[in-house]
């Protein structure tokens, strides 16, 4: 049964269309992943699912309720993890969901419980009467996760949400979620660009300039990519190139400054490779598949260069400027 | 669509952040005390006392006032401090109403200042005023309706503030020109007639007017109350329902 289903969803912001004919439905107590580079469009819809924004065109349901008709029941249904931080830093932990539980309208006894229950799930019992503002990064994103889910949502959506902190800390996030998924039963929507969090997803469906190229499980996206990928640095890649397309009959793919070969077994190939290039090798490097190698193949680029072209920064600024303008 | 526990946590957030934040509670209190000592003892020695009060008692309802402008308006301004550090988010996708969210703000922002109203009646006795307790409770009632008008003023203002950098656009052409121009610290009948047109659209000079009624009973004008009582409650009751429906209205706006 799907949870969420949306049809030919699109947003657009002036001249710029963030999402363009969206279409996908999730079911329930998956864990759904969106993938893609910063400006894909990625916060947008999930910014129209949680009835923060309006559609242009198309539509999105969750639980069977309409985002644009029905955004009350919408809301009851759903808990949310932003980018950006929303906690109150000036109340205690305890405050903050006791805010929550009242906005959501819980049960006054139910609420004390649920609230001590959720502070157990996510570790943070001791913390329960300190002010937000002595927490750290880490601890804030488990406060939220708890808040999220302290109305029951049958989705809880995760917009970034190990996004800013180290490395360790998403570790135990990731714990937490994964944890979360088998004790309650919930559908989690998530957004990211790190490749290392989406291979957690049951399903991801990858987006870039707001549409989604590719949607299946992480084995299926993977299997895209035909085998291994050699990573090859030489004294001149482009003769290099053309050795290997004399020899070996395969196509490679010079970036960042060396060349990306595709092949089966690369292990076996490596030895092969060498012995029959003409030209100095400086280093190789093998890889098995990962997700940057599918988003690699869908689109020619990376989704790290994304993060530092100045371009997608720009996109990024003017639609969070706009999203602000029209708050 | 006014729904009361959201309207009451809200109010409940303001009042707790209000009495833990301490530098927000002298800051607004400093300013009206600073007036009234500093500046109004000066004052006091270049004007001579006319009809049996001094410039400090003159100046007092007008005190009132400016504590509730200040108060209302910082009050009102939290809404551009809770989108900047994005709490607002977390009340726009609860399930409530965007009104509930403007009143629970209004009521809020209305008692931080209404209490504020009264601490500075406390200065009372250092001022030779004498005060009845029907005067008392007549002040508070025009305080809880002064507050209630302005406090809708700024989220009316705030919900089309997109960010800190209009804040000071704001005090320097809305909140002092509104001080200035309404009779808080100098009687506005003798300003210029372009002037006196803008007195007469300030929210606030009804408000403080309704205060030297309960305040400068008996005193005639140019220091005394310029309209009746009754048009100062009716003007800003008024205006605090326009205000109040336009803020609702501004706030429900989305893409």
């Amino acid at each position: 049964m799907s949870i969420i289903s949306v049809n030919n969803l699109t947003k657009k912001f002036k001249t710029l269309t963030a999402v363009d004919g969206v279409s996908f439905s999730v079911n329930e107590g998956e864990v759904f992943g969106f993938l893609g580079p910063n400006g894909a469009g990625k916060t947008t819809t999930i910014n129209i699912l949680c009835t923060l924004h309006l559609p242009t065109g198309g539509e999105a349901s969750i639980a069977g309720y309409d985002c644009v008709k029905r955004p009350d029941e919408v809301r009851s249904s759903i808990g949310l993890i932003f980018q950006d931080t929303t906690l109150d830093t000036g109340l205690t932990a305890y405050e903050n969901l006791k805010f929550h539980a009242y906005l959501y309208n819980l049960d006054r006894k139910l609420t004390e419980k649920r609230i001590d229950e959720m502070l157990s799930v996510v570790e943070l019992t001791n913390r329960k009467h300190d002010l937000i503002k002595n927490f750290s990064g880490g601890m804030k994103r488990r406060l939220e996760i708890a808040r999220g889910l302290l109305h029951y949502p049958r989705v809880l959506f995760l917009d970034e949400p190990t996004l800013g902190l180290d490395p360790q800390t998403r570790n135990t996030i990731w714990d937490f979620i994964t944890t979360l998924r088998k004790q309650e039963k919930i559908t989690v929507f998530m957004t990211t660009h790190y490749m290392e969090e989406a291979e957690n997803c049951d399903r991801i469906a990858i987006m870039d300039h707001g549409k989604i190229i590719a949607l299946d499980t992480p084995e299926n996206l993977k299997r895209l990519v035909h085998g291994d990928t050699i990573h090859l640095v030489t004294e001149d890649n482009e003769k290099a190139c053309a050795e290997i397309a004399k020899t070996f009959d395969i196509l490679c793919h010079a970036e960042n400054g060396g060349l990306f070969i595709e092949t089966e077994k690369g292990e076996e190939f490596i030895p092969r490779l060498i012995h029959s290039l003409s030209i100095q090798v400086k280093s190789v490097n093998l890889r098995k598949p990962t997700l940057n190698d599918v988003f690699l193949k869908l689109t020619g680029r990376t989704i790290r260069d994304d993060v530092l072209s100045d371009d997608k920064e720009v996109t990024r600024e003017f639609v969070r400027s706009h999203r602000r303008a029209q708050r | 669509m006014i729904q009361f526990r959201p309207i009451y946590v809200i109010c409940l957030r303001e009042f707790k952040k209000f009495f833990r934040e301490k530098s927000r509670l002298l800051g607004t209190l400093a300013r009206p005390v600073l007036w009234l000592f500093v500046v109004g003892n000066g004052m006091n020695s270049l004007i001579r006392p006319q009809v049996g009060f001094s410039y400090l008692q003159f100046i007092f309802p007008g005190m009132i006032g400016m504590t509730i402008l200040f108060s209302s308006i910082f009050s009102s301004i939290s809404i551009v401090w809770d989108r900047e550090f994005g709490f607002m988010k977390e009340m726009l996708v609860a399930p409530i109403s965007r009104v509930s969210i403007v009143i629970g703000k209004a009521i809020s922002g209305t008692f931080i200042s209404v209490a504020q109203a009264v601490i500075i009646m406390v200065l009372i006795p250092f001022l030779g005023i004498h005060l009845t307790v029907l005067q008392f409770i007549e002040v508070v009632l025009v305080s809880i309706l002064v507050s209630f008008c302005i406090t809708s003023l700024g989220i009316l203002i705030a919900a089309r503030l997109t960010s800190f950098d209009g804040f000071n656009i704001i005090m320097n052409f809305l909140v002092m020109p509104m001080l200035f121009l309404s009779g808080a610290m100098y009687p506005v009948t003798s300003l210029p007639t372009a002037l006196r047109y803008l007195t007469h659209v300030n929210p606030l000079t009804y408000g403080i007017d309704a205060f030297k009624h309960v305040l400068l009973r008996n005193s005639a004008p140019p220091l005394g109350p310029e309209f009746p009582l009754a048009v100062d409650l009716l003007v800003v009751t008024i205006l605090a329902f326009i205000m109040i429906i336009l803020a609702a209205l501004s706030f429900r706006q989305k893409e």
